[in-house]
């Protein structure tokens, strides 16, 4: 591992004087803030000084700098001799990825049989799981092509409106708009990556970010088919081989708890759509690593890698790219037609920019391409703000305080470096 | 094998080649040495069509391949080793090679593997470190194997020697004679490092601003006046 070599530690005295300028900083600018306080009188208000306030904050702000950056460098020192707990951490998921991630899935799998699973829990996993999905799909386009997508929300979207209008349309099930869904955002997909061939890094964001505003706009906009802001409902649920999910079926049709001898419970449904997520997410999965070890999938990586070169080996970048984008977005479809069936209502509110800039971070936080890393950071990014709901208005602070301490201690990610996609046995 | 006829190419505007005619027969060495700025390497560019030709015709066994994209240049034969190497940095040195093999037949991989590696053992000590780990002349010699992985009917090689030391300049020179003599190869090598490339050539060109001032054999070009003042100066060690 190249590590630069650590600047060396400030002395003391240089700490101090940093301390006593940011404390200086500090009470200029809580003077006018905290220096007053205003007084309501009976005739007027009155300003009453209020200094020892001032000086509070400036000696908290001047112990907190003096604090940071000691423990800056007795962490500085102490990783000069070894790498980090965290990183040792992520070097030991790196190597044994397998286990940790059929041990995920095994979790996974009993998790709404566990007796702390209540309805609640499962809703909120069911959630984290989409994102995993979303974010696998998002990966393979950023993490493995390399090329930077802020619009990923506008083939979620298109997924969900595709089976919310063909239901309301065409009276066509959760079961065969699925595909349908999958097939529209990666004909998106190919629609989006024509025009932005040629395009690299920021300049790539930049229009994809305006794609996925397009999107966004034409829904709210044409009233006429998509309902516009007011959103569509009444999707219907989806159904396991016709069973419904319902206190009572129409006649000819049966529910779930009729057919299985059971009391209806609301949870059957919750229940259900776990597992059908579950099991969609692990098929992304599978696809994506799949694909990754085929030659797709390493062209995949040489353009992420190096345009040049794979122009003069012979890969068309033209079709690498436009297959990377139609991959992805047909993941986003299939979790789009998913999260419409789930919420039985869907409006542009919910494709909003800020889902795209969750889903990336999803990706770079995990690490570059690795679908554990995903894993991890969709539950930290979608699962944490959930759990931490009684944290009320500081939640995004934590969550943004969150994301800031993890690009300081792994700046490439939870779980960074990548296994080679192909071993020879030892050569003889 | 390769017939450039009256080639014209530049950026935008500007022409950097002024009609360039050579050919290159199966099984030479063809060199082309020149200052910096000469247009050597737009000239392999424009033969692998990036940039394009204005005017003129590249031939390669005949067929013209002056329109065709970079891509498919490559596929019909024209492995092309860009300058600076271009390896792919984070993947393993296996999969270059695998890269390199792309559009080949699967049936041959592992037999080509075998060649490459007994032609580069290094590489095949290092089979799984990351592309972008290895050493400067590593990476060349990764980055010719991953164009011999394609079965090429002629190589391309743009400064092979570029940002090494001169013992391993050498050991690189040596495995392109190795490669042209052992595997037929044919080879164009664009270089700087004139002593080193006419010594190696059966043929060579002289570019000085976008034009061919001066062809012969290797040995001829070695010993003509000219050259000697002007690109060997020094160097000759």
């Amino acid at each position: 591992m190249a590590t630069a070599p650590a600047d060396p530690a400030p002395p003391l005295k240089d700490a101090v004087i940093d301390a006593a300028l940011a404390g200086l900083v500090a009470a200029a600018l809580a003077l006018p803030m905290l220096g007053f306080h205003l007084e309501d009188g009976t005739t007027s208000l009155t300003l009453s000084p209020h200094l020892p306030r001032v000086g509070l904050a400036a000696l908290v702000v001047a112990g907190g700098r003096l604090g940071l950056t000691l423990a800056r460098r007795g962490l500085a020192a102490r990783r000069a001799g070894r790498p980090g707990r965290l990183a040792r951490l992520g070097g030991r998921l790196s190597g044994t990825r397998l286990w940790v991630g059929w041990a995920m899935l095994l979790f996974a799998a009993v998790l709404p049989l566990l007796p702390f699973a209540d309805r609640n829990l499962i809703d909120k996993a069911t959630m984290v799981l989409i994102y995993v999905m979303l974010g696998w799909g998002l990966n393979v386009v950023v993490g493995l092509a390399g090329l930077l997508d802020l619009g990923f929300v506008a083939f979620y979207a298109v997924g969900a409106y595709s089976y919310a209008l063909l239901a309301h349309y065409f009276g066509l099930s959760f079961w065969a708009c699925l595909p349908l869904a999958g097939l529209l955002a990666a004909a998106f997909g190919l629609t989006l990556g024509f025009p932005v061939l040629r395009l690299r890094g920021d300049y790539l964001a930049i229009v994809t970010l305006g794609f996925g505003e397009i999107v966004r706009v034409v829904l709210v906009n044409w009233g006429d088919l998509t309902g516009g802001p007011n959103g569509l409902g009444g999707i219907p649920r989806p159904t396991l081989f016709g069973l419904r999910f319902a206190a009572y079926a129409p006649p000819g049709h049966h529910t779930f708890a009729q057919f299985f001898g059971l009391r209806f419970s609301p949870e059957h449904r919750i229940v259900f759509l776990y597992f059908l997520i579950l099991i969609l997410a692990s098929v992304t999965n599978l696809v994506t690593l799949r694909l990754r070890r085929l030659p797709i999938g390493r062209a995949w990586e040489a353009l992420r890698e190096d345009e040049i070169a794979c122009r003069s080996l012979g890969l068309n970048p033209t079709t690498v790219k436009l297959s990377a984008f139609a991959t992805g977005a047909m993941c986003a479809g299939f979790a789009g037609s998913f999260f419409a069936t789930r919420q039985g209502f869907i409006s542009p509110e919910s494709f909003t920019f800020m889902e795209s800039a969750v889903i990336l971070a999803i990706v770079v936080l995990g690490g570059m391409g690795s679908q554990i890393g995903v894993v991890l950071a969709a539950l930290l990014l979608v699962g944490l703000p959930e759990w931490f709901r009684e944290l009320q208005q500081y939640r995004m602070l934590a969550f943004g305080a969150a994301l800031v301490l993890i690009m300081l201690w792994r700046p490439s990610g939870l779980l960074s470096g990548r296994a080679p996609t192909i071993r020879l046995g030892e050569r003889t | 094998m390769l017939r450039v006829e009256g080639l014209h190419s530049g950026y935008g505007r500007i022409e950097a080649l002024h009609g360039i005619d050579l050919d290159v027969a199966a099984g030479e060495i063809v060199a082309l040495i020149g200052a910096n700025g000469a247009g050597k390497t737009t000239l392999l560019g424009t033969l692998c069509g990036s940039p394009r030709a204005t005017k003129g015709r590249v031939l390669l066994d005949g067929a013209d391949i002056t329109r065709l994209p970079t891509h498919r240049i490559a596929r019909m034969g024209l492995a092309h080793c860009p300058e600076g190497r271009h390896i792919f940095p984070r993947m393993s040195v296996l999969e270059n090679l695998q890269m390199g093999a792309a559009f080949g037949d699967p049936r041959h991989f592992a037999g080509d593997l075998e060649r490459v590696l007994a032609l580069f053992p290094r590489l095949g000590e290092r089979l799984h470190q990351r592309g972008g780990t290895l050493s400067g002349g590593e990476q060349q010699m990764l980055a010719i194997g991953r164009a011999l992985m394609s079965r090429p009917r002629l190589l391309l090689l743009d400064e092979p020697s570029l940002g090494l030391a001169p013992l391993v300049v050498r050991q690189i020179f040596e495995l392109v004679a190795r490669i042209n003599r052992d595997e037929k190869m044919t080879v164009f090598l664009v270089e700087q490092n004139a002593f080193h490339a006419l010594k190696l050539a059966h043929r060579a060109h002289v570019m000085v601003n976008g034009r061919i001032t001066l062809s012969g054999s290797g040995a001829d070009l070695l010993s003509n006046r000219e050259i000697r003042a002007h690109y060997l100066e020094g160097g000759a060690a």
